[in-house]
């Protein structure tokens, strides 16, 4: 009797009490932690979130410049034959586009320091977009009109803020002079900051604001349609195959293990295997978009392979059995239920293969799609770009406007993922069915 | 006729074939269709098959042999001189008759006189080239006249072999059809042929991932055996220094030590595990043991975001933002860290790999029986305690699993290093300095022009091989752990 109350007591001794608090100290410093480590990771994705907006929407705005361009025919055409179409190629579109500067800032064209430094506050492409004008409507020639043309990319860093105004003048990009014009320019509302389609229209281009990502839209497009008329039919053969048919032993454990390894094998080294085997062995064209497609189709295969044979073996026994009992075969049983049941399944499966394969960046590389590639490709046989090979590209770029447009191809790059996902989620929560 | 017009054409047949299969099998019944063995569209699949089957098995295994049988055919052309010499002088003079003999067709009646001439030595090869440039083919020197025969050669067989396809294709297929439409009749067991066709072909997809596997060890063994015979496996191995120099043909200059490359790639996998683990490790705990449904729900799915991020965002992030941050954060408190430094790639890829070990973890906690956890309550231990005394060490094979399945992704990840970490192959201790990684030199030494005869550009194949050797595995062996963990509780 004594020793339970002594051993009661002791529980409630001072000494003990401090023990208890040291331990419940201990427990929610435990727990503590591991808010802390889920905050991090939070945080980190909110900061690389915001750092990629905050560096990126302003790709999506350019700025442009009004000018009166008079279309002389004495430049573009002075032959007179409208059919002349190489002296339309072959034009001084740069002239047109500086005189009309001149113009529109009321300066000296006399003076050779003034004239450069008002050339700088146009783009280098202005001259292809007068000539596609004048290509697309030759009646313009002779009148003079006004156009609004792409500004330099350092007039428009200066519009965008990035070019500190504060900086003293022999240290800042643009001069005292370019910024007093510029600010002359926005007053009188010919500079301003439009919507920006050439990053989704244009080619490769060396200058910044010309550079756009169309040919890697269509190399992605070329690709991604690659991989769903190969790796989805290919990998829900595949899975079918090893769920229904496959005799359990050796062979069937030997492709599971098999699948699951190539599941993790470095995307490089699929690169690598496209270089050798279908560049090198079968002579298919280096930078074309199917070999990034098929090099992808073998990258998702694994990824779809395994989903949907998690969808397959989701299907209750008892459906097949009823479909066995009432004379089908084993085929139609497939044909007749067990697809059409796990299609909901297959379907998120093969999104999320393709959300990999869209992203993908490191076997293009290998298989040369890191081109300089202008127009547009025809063929998946063309040379192309994909959506993350430009945003490799031009992050290794030096100029001060790549940043801004990579930043932007990547915010469109996670736009089209964040809706991929979204479908998968969707598909998911709507077709979900518990058996 | 391009072979993707006979494949359309082929397949607009065997539609055809499968309508009038149909049509046949109930005619040859009488409209009796309970004596049919199998269901009309079984025969119409049956005779779809006949039609379309063998002849686009032919269309594919002719393609696939054209290039090299022609290529053989030109190749008798040669003197003995060009075949049995080098691979490097074999590969180049193809390729001029390639480039030669792909202009061949688009010449006029006149030009083509002026090259026959050129071949027999009645004209100079210097105007052969020049019609050849007029029509787009750029040569370095003046062709050979052997070369011009070989492309001639090259140009007829596979001009010839361009005409031959179709018919042999269309002939196939109608001597399918024909067959197939004598055989269907009531009795036919159409059904059971179809379906063994249908099997045999989800079986021949199955071996896709397999030959995958086979091909990637094949083609990067095969090239390594071929870098292996410029440089000897034991300097590759075992050489400190890597300096390959400019890619010269057939000269082995450089120095291709793989220690470096493999220290960098180590040192930056490991900075990548130190922030990976324990945050993953925690956060895992913190989602299997303490959160609500609720939270889970949220928190899980927010982390996987991590996982899903292509890695050339991370890239560009560690290269614009992160690298500039720690470089001025470092410069504040009195450190030089190098914008490219182990830490901003390790730290950007640790953040990256988060998921891999969180998941997985998460998944095998939860799958420790309940029973042990309320008998450690029941013996007065807090959930802390009960964690870090009983969950851990039950769970403590799935975790190391998975960690070894994030060491192979962080090993093998490549878009993060090749934008953020260094260039120059550093033997280095401090995590302050850039080193760099065995993908990063896979991509530089393979983008560019590519001579396949060098071991610039071979060396590539030899690093890609020992980089699927090491996560190979890793991954064999984690993904051992788990399973035999798995069947622990099962």
């Amino acid at each position: 009797m004594t020793d339970q109350t002594a051993s009661l007591s002791s529980f409630k001794s001072e000494e003990a009490q401090k023990k208890l608090r040291k331990r419940h100290w201990a427990e929610r410093r435990f727990r503590m932690y591991g808010i802390a480590a889920i905050l991090f990771a939070l945080a980190f994705l909110v900061f690389l979130f915001t750092s990629i907006f905050t560096q990126g929407w302003s790709a999506f705005l350019q700025t442009s410049v009004k000018l009166p361009v008079e279309f002389s025919r004495e430049v573009i055409n002075p032959s007179g034959n409208p059919e002349a179409e190489d002296e339309i190629f072959q034009a001084n579109f740069v002239k047109l586009a500086r005189e009309g500067l001149y113009k529109e800032l009321g300066i000296d064209p006399k003076d050779r320091k003034v004239r450069r430094d008002a050339n700088r506050l146009l783009s280098r492409g202005v001259d292809v977009q007068l000539r596609d004008m004048v290509l697309r409507d030759p009646s313009i020639i002779g009148t003079t009109e006004d156009v609004w043309l792409l500004a330099s990319d350092n007039a428009d860093a200066l519009l965008k803020g990035s070019i500190d105004r504060e900086t003293p003048n022999d240290r800042r990009a643009v001069n005292d002079q370019q910024v007093a014009w510029i600010d002359q320019l926005v007053d009188n509302g010919d500079m301003k900051k439009k919507f920006n389609t050439g990053l989704f229209l244009n080619g490769a281009s060396s200058n910044p604001e010309t550079a756009g990502l169309g040919v890697a839209l269509i190399g992605s497009f070329f690709m991604m349609l690659t991989v769903i008329l190969l790796a989805v039919p290919l990998g829900v053969c595949a899975a079918l195959y090893l769920e229904e048919y496959a005799p359990k032993g050796k062979i069937a454990d030997t492709i599971e293990v098999n699948i699951n390894n190539l599941a993790a094998v470095p995307s490089i080294v699929f690169g690598l295997l496209g270089l050798a085997v279908f560049i090198n062995f079968f002579g298919l064209p280096r930078s074309a978009s199917l070999v990034g497609g098929l090099v992808l189709t073998l990258m998702t295969l694994p990824t779809i392979i395994i989903t949907t044979r998690a969808a397959i073996r989701a299907v209750p026994p008892s459906i097949r059995e009823a479909a066995l009992g009432v004379g089908a075969s084993k085929m139609q049983l497939i044909g007749h239920h067990v697809l059409p049941l796990s299609l909901p399944g297959i379907l998120t499966g093969t999104i999320i293969g393709l959300v990999q394969a869209l992203g993908e960046t490191a076997p293009l590389l290998m298989i040369g799609m890191v081109a300089f590639v202008v127009e547009y490709p025809a063929t998946p046989l063309d040379p192309a770009t994909g959506l993350p090979v430009q945003i490799y590209m031009w992050a290794s770029s030096a100029e001060r406007g790549f940043v801004e447009r990579t930043a932007g191809a990547t915010m469109v790059l996670l736009a089209f993922l964040i809706v991929m996902n979204s479908l998968a989620v969707y598909l998911r929560n709507k077709f979900e069915r518990k058996w | 006729m391009s072979s993707l017009t006979i494949l359309a054409i082929l397949f607009g047949a065997g539609t055809l074939a499968y309508f009038i299969g149909r049509r046949r099998s109930i005619q040859a019944c009488g409209g009796q269709q309970q004596n049919l063995h199998s269901r009309p569209s079984y025969h119409g699949f049956y005779l779809a098959i006949l039609t379309a089957l063998p002849a686009i098995i032919l269309l594919v295994v002719w393609s696939l042999a054209e290039r090299p049988v022609t290529r053989y055919v030109a190749m008798q052309e040669l003197p003995a001189s060009v075949v049995e010499g080098s691979d490097a002088q074999q590969s180049l003079t193809m390729s001029v008759v390639d480039t030669i003999a792909e202009g061949v067709p688009k010449l006029s009646a006149q030009e083509f006189e002026v090259l026959r001439k050129a071949r027999l030595g009645f004209a100079t090869t210097s105007d052969a080239r020049d019609i050849l440039v007029r029509h787009s083919v750029i040569l370095g020197s003046n062709p050979d006249p052997n070369v011009l025969g070989a492309a001639f050669k090259l140009a007829e067989a596979r001009a010839t072999s361009r005409f031959l396809l179709p018919i042999a294709c269309f002939a196939v297929a109608g001597l399918g059809f024909l067959w197939g439409y004598t055989r269907i009749r009531p009795g036919l067991r159409a059904r059971n042929i179809v379906e063994r066709v249908m099997r045999s072909g989800l079986f021949l997809a199955s071996t896709v991932a397999v030959l995958t596997t086979v091909g990637i060890v094949l083609s990067v063994l095969f090239e390594t055996i071929h870098f292996f015979q410029f440089v000897s496996p034991f300097d590759f191995l075992f050489g400190t220094v890597w300096d390959p120099r400019f890619a010269t043909v057939g000269q082995a200059e450089g120095q291709f030590g793989l220690l470096p490359l493999l220290w960098g790639t180590l040192f930056i996998s490991l900075v990548a595990l130190l922030v990976a683990v324990p945050v993953g490790l925690f956060a895992a705990i913190y989602m299997s043991e303490y959160a609500g449904s609720k939270v889970r729900a949220f928190a899980k799915p927010v982390l996987e975001i991590l996982a899903g991020i292509p890695t050339i965002v991370y890239g560009f992030f560690a290269l614009s933002v992160f690298g500039p941050l720690l470089r001025d954060l470092g410069f504040n408190i009195g450190l030089e860290i190098s914008a490219s430094s182990v830490l901003t790639a390790g730290i950007v890829m640790g953040v990256m790999i988060i998921p891999f070990v969180s998941s997985l973890s998460d998944d095998i906690m939860n799958a420790v029986p309940q029973s042990l956890r309320e008998g450690s309550y029941g013996l007065g231990a807090t959930q802390s305690e009960t964690i870090k005394k009983v969950i851990l060490p039950a769970a403590l094979p799935g975790i190391v699993g998975a960690i070894l399945l994030a060491a192979s992704r962080a090993i093998g990840e490549t878009m993060i290093v090749v934008l953020a970490a260094g260039i120059a192959a550093n033997l280095t201790l401090n995590p302050l300095e850039p080193v760099t990684t065995i993908t990063v030199k896979i991509v530089s030494q393979l983008t560019g022009d590519l001579e396949f005869n060098s071991p610039q550009t071979l060396v590539a194949f030899a690093l890609g091989l020992t980089l699927f050797v090491i996560t190979l595995g890793l991954n064999v062996y984690a993904l051992y752990i788990v399973r035999k963990y798995r069947e622990q509780y099962e």
